[in-house]
């Protein structure tokens, strides 16, 4: 147990040395959210005018881009394992007494801990977007990011169990990344999406982080408006939160016995 | 014994890596495993450090099972491997660090053995520098210091000096001889240069995953059967008759030249010249090496050996899509 702890911290915290080393991750971890909220936000802002009662296409697009900040950070996770793997620092984890599930956790936690770093970035910018930021979205968020990070990371360390090389990896995670996106009503509220669509976009994990950013922001009940409805049932954010954390416990374990059993 | 192997076997799939091996290492000697590449010896040292699970038999490390017993084994050892594990994007002293955060070395021990091991592989002045400035020689010295930090009992270093210059190579050996000095520990190494073989006490020779000999490199360099005579005469197939008559020993002609083994080849010289039938061209007399010892033990030279092991490997690689014995 001490082991899977020290793991756990150790790892992490070698994630964030890395992140915090590497000035171009910093600054790509900033800047593409940021230039996708100007370009579509620009392109679409005028198209398409409001969204709900009180709510332009900006506002409506920022909570989501917010997500796909964390997606992008948190599927780094399986990036760096399959570095680690390729540069031959993973052996150096191996053979320390550390445990595989500490190593496991200790990826996602990282990841965990560079999503809050960058999604504390990103509230510099809500003044231009025009949503209004107060202590209680704040105190939100945390937990939220917190949870969708693990779940996303899970994905992407899951991902990193089946993929030996680096280029077949990166293959895998654009496959995923893409329509993990748009399949998460960033760009448009699921729920006037087409039935099929949205019954796609119901077995995504980054659809609740989406919705429960978004509420966060808005408050519930524009929310309710725009938010995503399981059997007739519209999301609370509570709700949200708790179903990402379903998904983080699940994803993360299947991405542990699939590390512990190859490595 | 520091380690213990009985009847380890490992196989992947149908390549069986290692057939059975068997021996003990003591504490504080130098123990090395000598073979060509593709003879085993990473597949053992893998399964001695917990990376591979044995198809078959025991290991105990430090006393502990590498079977049941993975973390207590892991604490025991400090581990080179052929290809560098740094991360080279951290410094000298951020990859020490995350080692010893690892490890959990309290912060005052840490300290003061990072300033220590760094004075002697000689990175003191560079401890801040980042590692992907490090020349080949200079990260495999940060290895060693990394693999000391938590204070193994036992070594494992997997070709140390691969692809490392000779003066480099000098130097890395002067270091881990200056450690087993101070330190007292236990190393166990692997290598298919010949020369690095004869710094251990005792040398296992392994070939297809066998020992086929083990002993000092001086017995093994005895049991060959004394100095080797290389002469190249007029007329070879006379001079090899001649000398298995007169001498009673075994002849071969090889590339040109006839050699043969007596028992103390400096004083067998001067008489044999004077007395020899046919002019002799040259005459070399030398001590057995390494080489010699395992051309008697396996019929082969080491170099033949590696290109057949090669071989082995593209073609284990190709049937089986690289999902190797690595990582």
């Amino acid at each position: 147990m001490t082991e899977i702890w020290r793991g756990t911290w150790v790892v992490s915290y070698r994630e964030l040395l890395r992140f915090v080393n590497e000035r171009s991750r910093m600054i790509g971890a900033f800047a593409q959210p940021l230039i996708f909220l100007v370009i579509f936000g620009a392109g679409f802002g005028n198209l398409i005018g409001s969204v709900a009662p009180g709510v332009n296409f900006v506002q409506f697009m920022y909570p989501g881009i917010i997500a796909m900040g964390v997606l992008t950070t948190s599927l780094f996770a399986g990036v760096s394992v399959v570095w680690d793997r390729e540069f031959g620092f993973l052996r150096e984890l191996l053979v320390a007494p550390l445990g595989r599930t500490g190593i496991v956790l200790g990826k996602a936690l990282g990841a965990c801990a560079v999503a809050l770093l960058q999604v504390a970035l990103m509230l510099l910018i809500t003044p231009i977007v025009g949503v209004e930021l107060n202590l209680q979205t704040i105190v939100l968020l945390v937990p939220i990011v917190v949870i969708l990070s693990v779940a996303l990371s899970g994905v992407g360390l899951l991902a990193a169990s089946f993929m030996r090389s680096q280029q077949g990896f990166q293959l895998l995670i654009q496959l995923l990344l893409f329509p993990l996106i748009f399949l998460a009503g960033v760009f448009f509220p699921i729920n006037q999406a087409p039935d099929w669509l949205q019954a796609i976009s119901k077995l995504n994990p980054l659809t609740y982080g989406v919705d429960a950013i978004r509420q966060a922001f808005l408050g519930s009940e524009a929310g309710d408006a725009l938010g995503v409805t399981v059997l007739g049932h519209t999301m609370t954010l509570a709700q949200d939160v708790a179903l990402m954390a379903v998904f983080a416990a699940v994803l993360l374990s299947i991405a542990t016995w699939a590390f512990s059993r190859q490595e | 014994m520091i380690i213990e192997v009985d009847r380890l076997a490992k196989r992947f799939g149908e390549i069986e890596a290692v057939k059975e091996v068997s021996f003990g290492v003591e504490p504080g000697e130098i123990f090395g495993f000598l073979g060509p590449n593709g003879a085993g010896k990473t597949t053992t040292i893998n399964m001695l450090c917990t990376l591979l699970r044995p198809s078959a038999g025991s290991a105990l490390v430090n006393g502990f099972d590498v079977r049941h017993e993975q973390s207590e084994v892991r604490r025991s050892i400090g581990l080179v491997f052929q290809q560098t594990t740094l991360d080279e994007y951290l410094s000298a002293e951020q990859n020490l660090r995350f080692h010893a955060y690892a490890y959990a070395i309290p912060a005052d021990v840490r300290e003061q053995r990072m300033d220590e091991l760094l004075a002697i592989v000689d990175l003191a002045d560079r401890r801040t520098g980042s590692v992907r400035t490090y020349s080949g020689g200079m990260k495999r010295r940060l290895e060693i210091a990394r693999g000391l930090l938590h204070h193994p009992k036992v070594l494992f270093l997997d070709e140390p000096t691969l692809g490392l210059d000779p003066q480099t190579r000098r130097l890395i050996w002067d270091y881990l001889l200056r450690l087993r000095e101070q330190e007292g520990l236990t190393i166990f190494l692997t290598t298919h240069y010949m020369d690095e073989a004869e710094h251990c006490d005792r040398i296992a020779v392994i070939d297809h995953g066998l020992i086929v000999g083990l002993d000092r490199p001086a017995a093994l360099k005895r049991a060959v059967g004394g100095d080797l005579v290389t002469l190249a005469a007029a007329d070879n197939q006379a001079a090899v008759v001649e000398i298995e008559d007169r001498y009673g020993a075994e002849a071969t002609i090889r590339d040109g030249t006839v050699s043969f083994q007596v028992a103390h080849g400096a004083e067998f010289l001067p008489e044999f010249v004077r007395s020899f039938s046919q002019p002799l061209a040259s005459v070399t007399v030398r001590q057995p090496t390494l080489d010699d010892v395992f051309l008697h033990l396996t019929g082969r030279e080491i170099r033949d050996s590696e290109l057949d092991a090669q071989e082995q490997l593209v073609a284990g690689m190709a049937r089986r899509f690289g999902r190797g014995p690595r990582g």
